[in-house]
Protein backbone atom coordinates (compact mmCIF):
# COMPACT_ATOMS: atom_id res chain seq x y z
CA UNK A 1 0.00 0.00 0.00
CA UNK A 2 1.51 3.15 -0.88
CA UNK A 3 1.67 6.19 1.85
CA UNK A 4 -1.62 8.09 1.98
CA UNK A 5 -0.47 11.74 1.88
CA UNK A 6 -3.34 13.68 3.20
CA UNK A 7 -3.22 10.72 6.53
CA UNK A 8 0.17 11.53 6.94
CA UNK A 9 0.21 15.77 6.74
CA UNK A 10 -2.76 15.58 9.49
CA UNK A 11 -1.21 12.84 11.19
CA UNK A 12 2.01 15.03 11.46
CA UNK A 13 0.41 18.23 11.87
CA UNK A 14 -1.86 16.91 14.90
CA UNK A 15 1.95 15.52 16.19
CA UNK A 16 3.08 19.35 16.67
CA UNK A 17 -0.39 20.45 17.45
CA UNK A 18 -0.09 18.03 20.30
CA UNK A 19 3.39 18.90 21.10
CA UNK A 20 2.73 22.69 22.09
CA UNK A 21 -0.13 21.06 24.49
CA UNK A 22 2.68 20.55 27.00
CA UNK A 23 3.88 24.13 26.81
CA UNK A 24 0.36 25.21 27.08
CA UNK A 25 0.20 22.61 30.29
CA UNK A 26 2.95 24.37 31.74
CA UNK A 27 2.01 27.98 31.24
CA UNK A 28 -1.42 26.75 32.79
CA UNK A 29 -0.34 24.85 35.57
CA UNK A 30 2.88 27.88 36.03
CA UNK A 31 0.28 30.60 36.39
CA UNK A 32 -2.14 28.89 38.56
CA UNK A 33 1.23 28.22 41.26
CA UNK A 34 2.94 30.54 43.24
CA UNK A 35 5.33 33.06 42.00
CA UNK A 36 8.42 31.41 44.23
CA UNK A 37 7.45 27.95 42.40
CA UNK A 38 6.76 28.95 38.78
CA UNK A 39 9.95 27.86 37.49
CA UNK A 40 9.80 24.45 38.84
CA UNK A 41 6.08 23.95 37.86
CA UNK A 42 6.97 24.60 34.13
CA UNK A 43 10.30 22.81 34.32
CA UNK A 44 8.45 19.83 35.42
CA UNK A 45 6.56 19.61 32.22
CA UNK A 46 9.74 20.21 30.32
CA UNK A 47 11.20 17.79 31.22
CA UNK A 48 9.22 15.29 30.46
CA UNK A 49 9.43 16.32 26.69
CA UNK A 50 12.92 15.14 27.30
CA UNK A 51 12.90 12.43 29.30
CA UNK A 52 9.99 11.00 27.38
CA UNK A 53 10.63 11.87 23.73
CA UNK A 54 14.25 9.72 24.32
CA UNK A 55 12.73 6.63 26.16
CA UNK A 56 9.56 6.64 23.90
CA UNK A 57 12.18 5.74 21.33
CA UNK A 58 14.34 3.33 22.71
CA UNK A 59 11.52 1.29 24.15
CA UNK A 60 8.15 2.95 24.88
CA UNK A 61 6.72 2.67 21.50
CA UNK A 62 7.57 -0.99 20.81
CA UNK A 63 6.46 -2.03 24.19
CA UNK A 64 3.37 0.29 24.00
CA UNK A 65 2.48 -0.96 20.53
CA UNK A 66 4.91 -3.89 19.26
CA UNK A 67 1.82 -6.78 18.66
CA UNK A 68 2.54 -9.86 17.15
CA UNK A 69 -1.47 -11.15 17.51
CA UNK A 70 -3.58 -10.60 20.61
CA UNK A 71 -2.79 -13.82 22.87
CA UNK A 72 -0.49 -14.42 25.17
CA UNK A 73 1.69 -11.77 26.74
CA UNK A 74 0.43 -9.00 24.01
CA UNK A 75 -2.50 -8.63 25.81
CA UNK A 76 -0.74 -7.50 28.97
CA UNK A 77 2.16 -5.66 26.93
CA UNK A 78 3.68 -5.39 23.78
CA UNK A 79 6.67 -6.96 22.32
CA UNK A 80 10.17 -5.74 20.96
CA UNK A 81 9.08 -5.98 17.34
CA UNK A 82 9.74 -1.70 16.80
CA UNK A 83 12.99 -1.96 18.53
CA UNK A 84 15.82 -0.58 16.51
CA UNK A 85 13.85 -0.70 13.02
CA UNK A 86 16.04 2.15 11.30
CA UNK A 87 14.34 2.87 8.37
CA UNK A 88 11.83 -0.34 7.86
CA UNK A 89 9.10 1.97 9.28
CA UNK A 90 9.46 4.56 6.77
CA UNK A 91 7.12 1.88 4.37
CA UNK A 92 5.26 0.03 6.94
CA UNK A 93 2.09 1.42 7.27
CA UNK A 94 0.12 1.25 10.68
CA UNK A 95 -2.93 -0.86 10.92
CA UNK A 96 -5.76 0.79 12.38
CA UNK A 97 -9.26 -0.39 13.11
CA UNK A 98 -7.79 -3.56 11.46
CA UNK A 99 -7.59 -1.14 8.34
CA UNK A 100 -4.17 0.02 6.81
CA UNK A 101 -3.84 4.00 7.05
CA UNK A 102 -1.44 4.61 4.98
CA UNK A 103 0.32 6.31 7.64
CA UNK A 104 4.06 4.91 7.76
CA UNK A 105 4.67 3.23 11.51
CA UNK A 106 6.93 6.37 12.62
CA UNK A 107 4.39 9.05 12.10
CA UNK A 108 2.43 7.09 14.51
CA UNK A 109 5.15 6.44 16.79
CA UNK A 110 5.53 10.38 16.61
CA UNK A 111 2.35 11.25 17.16
CA UNK A 112 2.15 8.83 20.13
CA UNK A 113 4.88 10.24 21.64
CA UNK A 114 3.72 13.62 22.43
CA UNK A 115 0.82 11.93 24.29
CA UNK A 116 3.21 9.26 26.59
CA UNK A 117 5.18 13.27 27.05
CA UNK A 118 1.49 15.28 28.42
CA UNK A 119 0.01 12.32 30.20
CA UNK A 120 3.22 12.23 32.29
CA UNK A 121 3.36 16.20 32.64
CA UNK A 122 -0.40 16.21 33.71
CA UNK A 123 0.38 14.53 37.08
CA UNK A 124 2.96 17.10 38.16
CA UNK A 125 0.63 19.44 38.95
CA UNK A 126 -0.53 17.77 42.36
CA UNK A 127 2.78 18.22 43.94
CA UNK A 128 3.91 21.66 43.12
CA UNK A 129 5.86 23.37 45.27
CA UNK A 130 7.31 20.91 47.51
CA UNK A 131 8.50 17.74 45.51
CA UNK A 132 12.55 16.80 44.56
CA UNK A 133 13.04 17.47 41.21
CA UNK A 134 15.29 14.37 41.34
CA UNK A 135 12.56 12.74 42.80
CA UNK A 136 10.69 14.13 40.65
CA UNK A 137 12.46 12.37 37.39
CA UNK A 138 12.86 9.16 38.94
CA UNK A 139 8.98 8.88 39.71
CA UNK A 140 8.81 10.37 35.97
CA UNK A 141 11.25 7.89 34.58
CA UNK A 142 9.58 5.06 36.77
CA UNK A 143 5.83 5.78 36.38
CA UNK A 144 6.07 6.21 32.38
CA UNK A 145 7.74 2.96 32.33
CA UNK A 146 6.04 0.98 34.52
CA UNK A 147 2.27 2.74 34.18
CA UNK A 148 2.01 4.42 31.13
CA UNK A 149 3.63 2.12 28.60
CA UNK A 150 1.25 -0.85 29.59
CA UNK A 151 -1.85 0.80 30.00
CA UNK A 152 -1.28 2.34 26.29
CA UNK A 153 -1.17 -1.07 25.15
CA UNK A 154 -4.12 -2.68 27.15
CA UNK A 155 -6.12 0.50 25.85
CA UNK A 156 -5.02 1.13 22.07
CA UNK A 157 -2.11 -1.23 21.63
CA UNK A 158 -4.40 -4.62 21.77
CA UNK A 159 -3.90 -4.95 25.45
CA UNK A 160 -7.27 -6.60 27.29
CA UNK A 161 -8.98 -3.20 28.28
CA UNK A 162 -9.80 -2.55 24.55
CA UNK A 163 -9.56 -6.13 22.77
CA UNK A 164 -11.06 -8.51 25.93
CA UNK A 165 -13.43 -5.55 28.20
CA UNK A 166 -14.01 -4.17 24.83
CA UNK A 167 -13.82 -0.73 26.58
CA UNK A 168 -13.36 2.35 24.16
CA UNK A 169 -11.21 5.07 24.09
CA UNK A 170 -10.68 7.55 21.07
CA UNK A 171 -8.64 10.01 22.42
CA UNK A 172 -6.92 9.33 25.56
CA UNK A 173 -10.31 9.05 28.43
CA UNK A 174 -8.43 6.00 30.41
CA UNK A 175 -4.90 5.98 28.85
CA UNK A 176 -4.11 9.77 29.93
CA UNK A 177 -6.37 11.28 32.29
CA UNK A 178 -7.77 8.79 34.08
CA UNK A 179 -4.49 7.19 34.23
CA UNK A 180 -2.63 10.71 35.25
CA UNK A 181 -5.04 11.36 36.93
CA UNK A 182 -4.76 8.43 39.58
CA UNK A 183 -1.14 8.80 39.97
CA UNK A 184 -1.54 12.45 40.71
CA UNK A 185 -3.81 11.14 43.69
CA UNK A 186 -1.45 8.61 44.43
CA UNK A 187 1.46 10.82 44.72
CA UNK A 188 -0.03 13.76 46.47
CA UNK A 189 -1.07 11.70 49.39
CA UNK A 190 2.07 10.15 49.76
CA UNK A 191 4.02 12.99 49.64
CA UNK A 192 1.82 15.38 51.71
CA UNK A 193 0.63 18.92 51.61
CA UNK A 194 2.56 21.75 51.29
CA UNK A 195 3.00 23.58 54.37
CA UNK A 196 0.41 26.39 55.39
CA UNK A 197 -2.23 24.13 53.36
CA UNK A 198 -4.97 24.76 53.21
CA UNK A 199 -4.48 27.71 55.85
CA UNK A 200 -2.26 30.22 53.96
CA UNK A 201 -3.18 32.15 51.09
CA UNK A 202 -2.28 29.81 48.27
CA UNK A 203 -4.02 31.48 44.85
CA UNK A 204 -2.59 31.73 41.55
CA UNK A 205 -0.05 34.16 40.92
CA UNK A 206 -0.46 34.77 37.19
CA UNK A 207 -4.19 34.59 35.95
CA UNK A 208 -3.36 35.77 32.35
CA UNK A 209 -0.85 32.86 32.27
CA UNK A 210 -3.61 30.11 33.06
CA UNK A 211 -6.25 31.69 30.29
CA UNK A 212 -3.15 31.48 27.91
CA UNK A 213 -2.37 28.05 28.66
CA UNK A 214 -5.74 26.88 28.57
CA UNK A 215 -6.34 28.21 25.22
CA UNK A 216 -2.98 26.81 23.88
CA UNK A 217 -4.34 23.44 25.81
CA UNK A 218 -7.47 24.15 23.11
CA UNK A 219 -5.42 24.30 20.44
CA UNK A 220 -2.75 21.36 20.72
CA UNK A 221 -6.53 19.41 21.73
CA UNK A 222 -7.54 19.68 18.35
CA UNK A 223 -4.57 17.18 17.16
CA UNK A 224 -5.20 15.35 20.29
CA UNK A 225 -8.65 14.41 19.64
CA UNK A 226 -8.90 14.69 15.77
CA UNK A 227 -5.46 12.99 15.49
CA UNK A 228 -6.69 10.24 17.03
CA UNK A 229 -8.81 8.91 14.03
CA UNK A 230 -5.59 8.37 12.24
CA UNK A 231 -7.25 8.87 8.86
CA UNK A 232 -8.85 12.20 7.87
CA UNK A 233 -12.78 10.60 7.17
CA UNK A 234 -16.24 12.11 8.82
CA UNK A 235 -14.96 10.25 11.96
CA UNK A 236 -12.13 12.93 11.75
CA UNK A 237 -14.55 15.89 11.42
CA UNK A 238 -17.00 14.99 14.20
CA UNK A 239 -13.90 14.28 16.59
CA UNK A 240 -12.89 17.74 15.50
CA UNK A 241 -16.41 19.54 16.30
CA UNK A 242 -17.09 17.50 19.59
CA UNK A 243 -13.82 19.27 20.44
CA UNK A 244 -15.05 22.39 20.22
CA UNK A 245 -18.38 22.57 21.48
CA UNK A 246 -18.09 20.42 24.51
CA UNK A 247 -15.27 22.29 25.61
CA UNK A 248 -17.14 25.50 25.02
CA UNK A 249 -20.00 24.30 27.10
CA UNK A 250 -17.81 23.12 29.69
CA UNK A 251 -16.42 26.60 30.35
CA UNK A 252 -20.65 27.32 30.69
CA UNK A 253 -21.09 24.95 32.76
CA UNK A 254 -18.11 26.05 35.41
CA UNK A 255 -18.30 29.29 35.18
CA UNK A 256 -22.38 28.95 36.27
CA UNK A 257 -21.43 26.79 39.29
CA UNK A 258 -19.25 29.74 40.32
CA UNK A 259 -21.25 32.56 39.57
CA UNK A 260 -24.31 30.75 41.55
CA UNK A 261 -22.39 29.61 44.48
CA UNK A 262 -19.28 32.27 44.55
CA UNK A 263 -21.03 35.55 43.15
CA UNK A 264 -19.20 35.95 40.81
CA UNK A 265 -17.39 34.62 37.29
CA UNK A 266 -14.25 34.05 37.13
CA UNK A 267 -11.28 33.99 34.30
CA UNK A 268 -9.49 30.81 36.43
CA UNK A 269 -13.18 29.08 36.60
CA UNK A 270 -13.62 29.65 32.70
CA UNK A 271 -9.92 28.36 32.06
CA UNK A 272 -10.75 25.35 33.70
CA UNK A 273 -13.77 24.84 32.93
CA UNK A 274 -12.52 24.28 29.06
CA UNK A 275 -9.63 22.31 30.02
CA UNK A 276 -12.29 19.89 32.36
CA UNK A 277 -14.24 19.78 29.10
CA UNK A 278 -11.38 18.94 26.93
CA UNK A 279 -10.36 15.74 29.31
CA UNK A 280 -14.11 14.61 29.17
CA UNK A 281 -14.66 14.91 25.56
CA UNK A 282 -11.56 13.26 24.98
CA UNK A 283 -12.54 9.54 25.12
CA UNK A 284 -15.96 9.72 23.60
CA UNK A 285 -15.09 12.67 21.24
CA UNK A 286 -15.02 9.95 18.09
CA UNK A 287 -17.96 8.04 18.99
CA UNK A 288 -20.28 10.66 19.57
CA UNK A 289 -22.87 13.29 17.92
CA UNK A 290 -22.40 16.76 18.63
CA UNK A 291 -25.31 17.32 20.98
CA UNK A 292 -24.67 14.80 23.58
CA UNK A 293 -21.25 16.19 23.26
CA UNK A 294 -22.29 19.45 24.39
CA UNK A 295 -24.02 17.91 27.14
CA UNK A 296 -21.01 15.92 28.02
CA UNK A 297 -19.54 19.52 28.32
CA UNK A 298 -22.04 20.95 30.64
CA UNK A 299 -21.85 18.24 32.74
CA UNK A 300 -17.76 17.76 32.90
CA UNK A 301 -17.74 21.60 33.58
CA UNK A 302 -20.08 21.32 36.47
CA UNK A 303 -19.34 18.22 37.92
CA UNK A 304 -15.47 19.46 37.87
CA UNK A 305 -16.18 22.75 38.99
CA UNK A 306 -17.74 20.74 42.19
CA UNK A 307 -15.60 18.59 42.48
CA UNK A 308 -12.30 20.70 42.83
CA UNK A 309 -13.83 21.67 46.44
CA UNK A 310 -13.07 17.60 47.19
CA UNK A 311 -9.40 17.85 48.32
CA UNK A 312 -10.54 20.61 51.18
CA UNK A 313 -13.48 18.11 52.32
CA UNK A 314 -11.04 15.05 52.29
CA UNK A 315 -7.81 17.16 53.21
CA UNK A 316 -5.59 15.75 50.24
CA UNK A 317 -3.35 18.56 48.78
CA UNK A 318 -3.82 17.99 45.15
CA UNK A 319 -2.39 21.56 44.42
CA UNK A 320 -3.79 22.35 40.65
CA UNK A 321 -6.55 19.64 41.18
CA UNK A 322 -5.27 17.15 38.47
CA UNK A 323 -7.90 14.23 40.08
CA UNK A 324 -10.73 17.28 40.18
CA UNK A 325 -10.68 17.97 36.43
CA UNK A 326 -8.22 15.07 35.02
CA UNK A 327 -9.64 11.99 36.97
CA UNK A 328 -13.19 13.00 37.49
CA UNK A 329 -13.37 14.53 33.74
CA UNK A 330 -12.09 11.13 32.38
CA UNK A 331 -14.09 9.21 34.54
CA UNK A 332 -17.70 11.64 32.98
CA UNK A 333 -15.66 10.92 29.37
CA UNK A 334 -15.75 7.25 29.68
CA UNK A 335 -18.77 6.82 30.86
CA UNK A 336 -20.46 9.12 28.64
CA UNK A 337 -19.47 6.71 25.76
CA UNK A 338 -21.98 4.38 27.55
CA UNK A 339 -24.53 6.30 27.08
CA UNK A 340 -23.76 7.91 23.52
CA UNK A 341 -21.99 6.38 21.19
CA UNK A 342 -23.68 5.67 18.18
CA UNK A 343 -22.53 4.07 14.85
CA UNK A 344 -23.66 6.89 13.04
CA UNK A 345 -20.87 8.70 13.64
CA UNK A 346 -18.10 5.90 14.06
CA UNK A 347 -18.89 2.55 11.96
CA UNK A 348 -16.01 0.70 13.58
CA UNK A 349 -17.96 0.48 17.05
CA UNK A 350 -20.25 -2.06 15.58
CA UNK A 351 -18.01 -4.14 13.16
CA UNK A 352 -16.45 -7.30 15.03
CA UNK A 353 -14.07 -7.03 12.84
CA UNK A 354 -12.82 -3.83 13.83
CA UNK A 355 -13.84 -2.81 17.65
CA UNK A 356 -16.77 -5.06 18.56
CA UNK A 357 -18.00 -3.38 20.88
CA UNK A 358 -21.86 -2.24 21.35
CA UNK A 359 -23.68 1.40 20.97
CA UNK A 360 -24.78 3.14 24.37
CA UNK A 361 -27.06 3.09 26.01
CA UNK A 362 -29.41 5.97 24.10
CA UNK A 363 -28.93 4.11 20.84
CA UNK A 364 -30.18 0.68 21.62
CA UNK A 365 -27.37 -0.45 22.99
CA UNK A 366 -28.16 -1.33 26.50
CA UNK A 367 -26.42 -1.29 29.61
CA UNK A 368 -23.56 -3.24 28.02
CA UNK A 369 -21.43 -0.73 27.07
CA UNK A 370 -21.24 0.69 29.95
CA UNK A 371 -20.01 -1.35 31.91
CA UNK A 372 -17.59 -1.69 30.01
CA UNK A 373 -16.36 1.55 30.30
CA UNK A 374 -16.84 1.45 33.89
CA UNK A 375 -15.19 -1.73 34.21
CA UNK A 376 -12.44 -0.35 31.69
CA UNK A 377 -11.75 2.73 34.18
CA UNK A 378 -11.91 1.02 37.07
CA UNK A 379 -9.06 -1.29 35.78
CA UNK A 380 -6.79 1.15 34.77
CA UNK A 381 -7.59 3.72 38.00
CA UNK A 382 -6.63 0.90 40.43
CA UNK A 383 -3.48 0.05 38.51
CA UNK A 384 -2.20 3.26 37.82
CA UNK A 385 -2.67 4.45 41.67
CA UNK A 386 -1.21 1.33 43.20
CA UNK A 387 2.14 1.53 41.26
CA UNK A 388 2.04 5.29 41.87
CA UNK A 389 1.79 4.65 45.27
CA UNK A 390 4.65 1.91 45.34
CA UNK A 391 7.24 4.48 43.21
CA UNK A 392 6.24 7.23 45.24
CA UNK A 393 6.59 4.89 49.03
CA UNK A 394 9.85 3.92 47.43
CA UNK A 395 11.42 7.40 46.37
CA UNK A 396 10.11 8.28 49.91
CA UNK A 397 12.31 5.62 51.64
CA UNK A 398 15.07 6.94 49.95
CA UNK A 399 14.47 10.49 51.17
CA UNK A 400 14.17 11.93 47.46
CA UNK A 401 10.72 12.60 47.81
CA UNK A 402 10.07 16.29 49.23
CA UNK A 403 11.98 19.53 49.96
CA UNK A 404 13.52 20.58 53.25
CA UNK A 405 10.59 22.61 55.15
CA UNK A 406 13.46 25.64 54.51
CA UNK A 407 13.60 25.10 51.13
CA UNK A 408 9.49 25.13 50.62
CA UNK A 409 9.06 27.91 52.44
CA UNK A 410 12.05 30.13 50.68
CA UNK A 411 10.62 28.24 47.19
CA UNK A 412 11.37 25.11 45.43
CA UNK A 413 12.76 27.09 42.61
CA UNK A 414 15.68 28.65 44.52
CA UNK A 415 16.38 25.72 46.23
CA UNK A 416 16.03 23.59 43.45
CA UNK A 417 16.91 25.28 40.47
CA UNK A 418 18.93 28.10 41.64
CA UNK A 419 16.99 30.87 39.64
CA UNK A 420 13.68 32.54 39.97
CA UNK A 421 10.71 33.79 37.71
CA UNK A 422 10.54 37.59 38.59
CA UNK A 423 13.25 40.14 39.67
CA UNK A 424 10.50 43.02 40.98
CA UNK A 425 13.43 45.39 42.43
CA UNK A 426 13.64 48.63 40.89
CA UNK A 427 17.26 48.25 39.67
CA UNK A 428 16.70 45.46 38.22
CA UNK A 429 18.05 43.53 40.79
CA UNK A 430 21.42 43.21 42.76
CA UNK A 431 23.84 42.03 39.93
CA UNK A 432 25.33 38.63 41.05
CA UNK A 433 27.39 39.11 37.14
CA UNK A 434 27.23 35.49 36.56
CA UNK A 435 29.26 32.60 37.23
CA UNK A 436 32.76 33.50 37.18
CA UNK A 437 31.72 36.95 39.73
CA UNK A 438 29.87 34.01 41.76
CA UNK A 439 32.77 31.67 42.24
CA UNK A 440 34.72 34.35 43.45
CA UNK A 441 32.28 35.12 45.96
CA UNK A 442 30.76 38.48 45.35
CA UNK A 443 27.50 37.66 45.08
CA UNK A 444 24.78 40.70 45.86
CA UNK A 445 27.45 43.68 44.40
CA UNK A 446 26.65 45.25 41.70
CA UNK A 447 28.19 44.03 38.43
CA UNK A 448 31.21 46.84 38.34
CA UNK A 449 32.16 46.27 41.66
CA UNK A 450 32.09 43.10 41.01
CA UNK A 451 33.92 43.53 38.15
CA UNK A 452 36.80 45.16 39.63
CA UNK A 453 36.77 43.39 42.75
CA UNK A 454 36.45 40.10 40.65
CA UNK A 455 39.39 40.54 38.99
CA UNK A 456 41.50 41.29 42.30
CA UNK A 457 39.79 38.43 44.27
CA UNK A 458 41.26 36.06 40.58
CA UNK A 459 44.16 37.92 40.85
CA UNK A 460 44.58 36.84 44.37
CA UNK A 461 43.61 33.64 43.94
CA UNK A 462 46.29 33.43 41.03
CA UNK A 463 49.09 34.89 43.41
CA UNK A 464 47.59 32.71 46.72
CA UNK B 1 3.99 73.59 63.71
CA UNK B 2 2.03 70.55 62.93
CA UNK B 3 2.36 66.74 60.74
CA UNK B 4 -0.82 66.11 58.91
CA UNK B 5 -0.99 62.32 57.96
CA UNK B 6 -3.44 61.17 55.73
CA UNK B 7 -3.89 58.01 54.33
CA UNK B 8 -5.81 57.54 51.24
CA UNK B 9 -7.40 55.89 48.22
CA UNK B 10 -4.42 55.69 45.64
CA UNK B 11 -6.65 56.99 43.03
CA UNK B 12 -7.53 60.08 45.22
CA UNK B 13 -4.15 61.29 45.31
CA UNK B 14 -4.17 63.19 42.56
CA UNK B 15 -7.36 65.20 43.87
CA UNK B 16 -5.54 65.63 47.24
CA UNK B 17 -2.06 67.22 45.45
CA UNK B 18 -4.66 69.90 43.68
CA UNK B 19 -6.46 70.63 46.92
CA UNK B 20 -2.77 70.81 48.59
CA UNK B 21 -1.17 73.06 45.80
CA UNK B 22 -4.23 75.07 45.67
CA UNK B 23 -3.94 75.96 49.48
CA UNK B 24 -0.25 77.21 48.67
CA UNK B 25 1.29 74.25 50.27
CA UNK B 26 4.58 73.84 49.38
CA UNK B 27 5.63 70.07 49.78
CA UNK B 28 4.71 66.95 50.89
CA UNK B 29 6.02 63.40 50.53
CA UNK B 30 4.07 60.18 49.25
CA UNK B 31 4.52 56.64 50.13
CA UNK B 32 2.87 53.24 48.74
CA UNK B 33 1.66 51.55 51.84
CA UNK B 34 -0.67 48.59 52.31
CA UNK B 35 -3.07 48.16 56.04
CA UNK B 36 -6.85 48.12 56.16
CA UNK B 37 -9.28 49.45 58.06
CA UNK B 38 -12.62 48.45 58.98
CA UNK B 39 -13.83 46.97 56.31
CA UNK B 40 -10.75 44.42 56.06
CA UNK B 41 -9.31 43.70 52.89
CA UNK B 42 -11.09 41.58 50.47
CA UNK B 43 -12.06 38.59 49.27
CA UNK B 44 -10.90 36.98 46.42
CA UNK B 45 -12.31 33.09 45.03
CA UNK B 46 -10.23 31.02 43.15
CA UNK B 47 -11.67 27.60 42.09
CA UNK B 48 -14.24 27.98 44.61
CA UNK B 49 -11.43 28.26 47.34
CA UNK B 50 -11.73 31.87 49.18
CA UNK B 51 -8.63 34.09 49.83
CA UNK B 52 -8.93 37.13 52.00
CA UNK B 53 -6.73 39.57 51.27
CA UNK B 54 -6.16 41.50 54.52
CA UNK B 55 -4.03 44.17 53.10
CA UNK B 56 -4.81 46.84 51.10
CA UNK B 57 -3.15 49.16 48.72
CA UNK B 58 -3.07 52.90 50.34
CA UNK B 59 -1.11 56.23 50.11
CA UNK B 60 0.16 58.25 52.65
CA UNK B 61 0.30 61.55 52.96
CA UNK B 62 2.67 63.60 54.58
CA UNK B 63 2.39 67.17 54.28
CA UNK B 64 4.26 69.66 57.94
CA UNK B 65 2.67 72.64 58.57
CA UNK B 66 1.75 76.19 60.65
CA UNK B 67 -0.15 75.30 63.44
CA UNK B 68 -2.28 78.40 62.08
CA UNK B 69 -3.15 76.87 58.93
CA UNK B 70 -3.89 72.65 60.14
CA UNK B 71 -7.40 72.34 60.02
CA UNK B 72 -7.51 74.12 56.77
CA UNK B 73 -4.87 71.33 55.11
CA UNK B 74 -7.01 68.56 56.68
CA UNK B 75 -9.91 70.27 55.54
CA UNK B 76 -9.10 69.92 51.88
CA UNK B 77 -7.71 66.34 52.26
CA UNK B 78 -11.08 65.40 53.76
CA UNK B 79 -12.62 66.66 50.80
CA UNK B 80 -10.64 65.78 48.27
CA UNK B 81 -10.22 62.34 49.34
CA UNK B 82 -13.71 61.84 50.23
CA UNK B 83 -15.47 59.51 47.69
CA UNK B 84 -17.99 58.22 50.65
CA UNK B 85 -17.61 54.90 50.18
CA UNK B 86 -15.84 52.46 52.88
CA UNK B 87 -11.97 52.19 52.98
CA UNK B 88 -12.17 56.35 52.23
CA UNK B 89 -8.84 56.56 54.82
CA UNK B 90 -7.81 58.30 58.27
CA UNK B 91 -6.00 61.59 58.75
CA UNK B 92 -4.05 62.48 61.85
CA UNK B 93 -2.45 65.25 63.21
CA UNK B 94 0.88 65.30 65.31
CA UNK B 95 2.95 67.85 66.89
CA UNK B 96 6.19 68.38 65.36
CA UNK B 97 8.95 69.95 67.38
CA UNK B 98 11.27 71.12 64.90
CA UNK B 99 12.12 71.70 61.16
CA UNK B 100 15.61 71.93 59.63
CA UNK B 101 15.74 72.48 56.17
CA UNK B 102 19.02 70.80 54.83
CA UNK B 103 20.09 73.25 52.25
CA UNK B 104 20.19 76.20 54.34
CA UNK B 105 20.35 75.10 57.85
CA UNK B 106 16.75 76.93 58.57
CA UNK B 107 15.28 75.97 61.47
CA UNK B 108 11.43 75.85 62.79
CA UNK B 109 9.00 77.53 60.00
CA UNK B 110 11.62 79.26 57.94
CA UNK B 111 12.53 75.80 56.95
CA UNK B 112 8.95 75.01 55.66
Amino acid sequence: MEINTGNTAWLLLSSALVLLMTPGLALFYGGLNRSKGVLNMMMMSFSCIGLVSVLWVIYGFTLAFGVNGNDGLNTVIGNFSYFGTGTSGITEEWLFFGAKTGIPTYAFMGFQMMFAIITVALISGAVSDRMKFAGWVIFALAWFTLVYVPVAHWVWGGGFVGSKIRALDFAGGTAVHINAGAAALALCLILGKRAGWPRENMRPHNVPFVALGAGLLWFGWFGFNAGSELTVDGTTVFAFLNTQVATAAALVGWVVVEWIRDGKPTLVGASSGAVAGLVAITPACGFVAPLPAVLIGLVAGAVCALAVGLKYRLGYDDSLDVVGVHFVGGWIGSLAIGFFATAQVNAGITDPAILNASEGLFYGGGVTQLGRQFLGSLVVTLYSFAIAAAIALIIRSAKGLRVSPEAEITGIDIADHGETGYDLTPSGGAGTGGGAFAMAGLTGTTPAQADTEGKAASAEKVAG
Amino acid sequence: MKLVTAVIKPYQLDAVKEALHALGVAGLTVSEVQGYGRQKGHTEVYRGAEYTVEFLPKIKVEVVTDEIDVEKVVDAVVNSARTGKIGDGKVWVTSVDDVVRVRTGERGLDAL
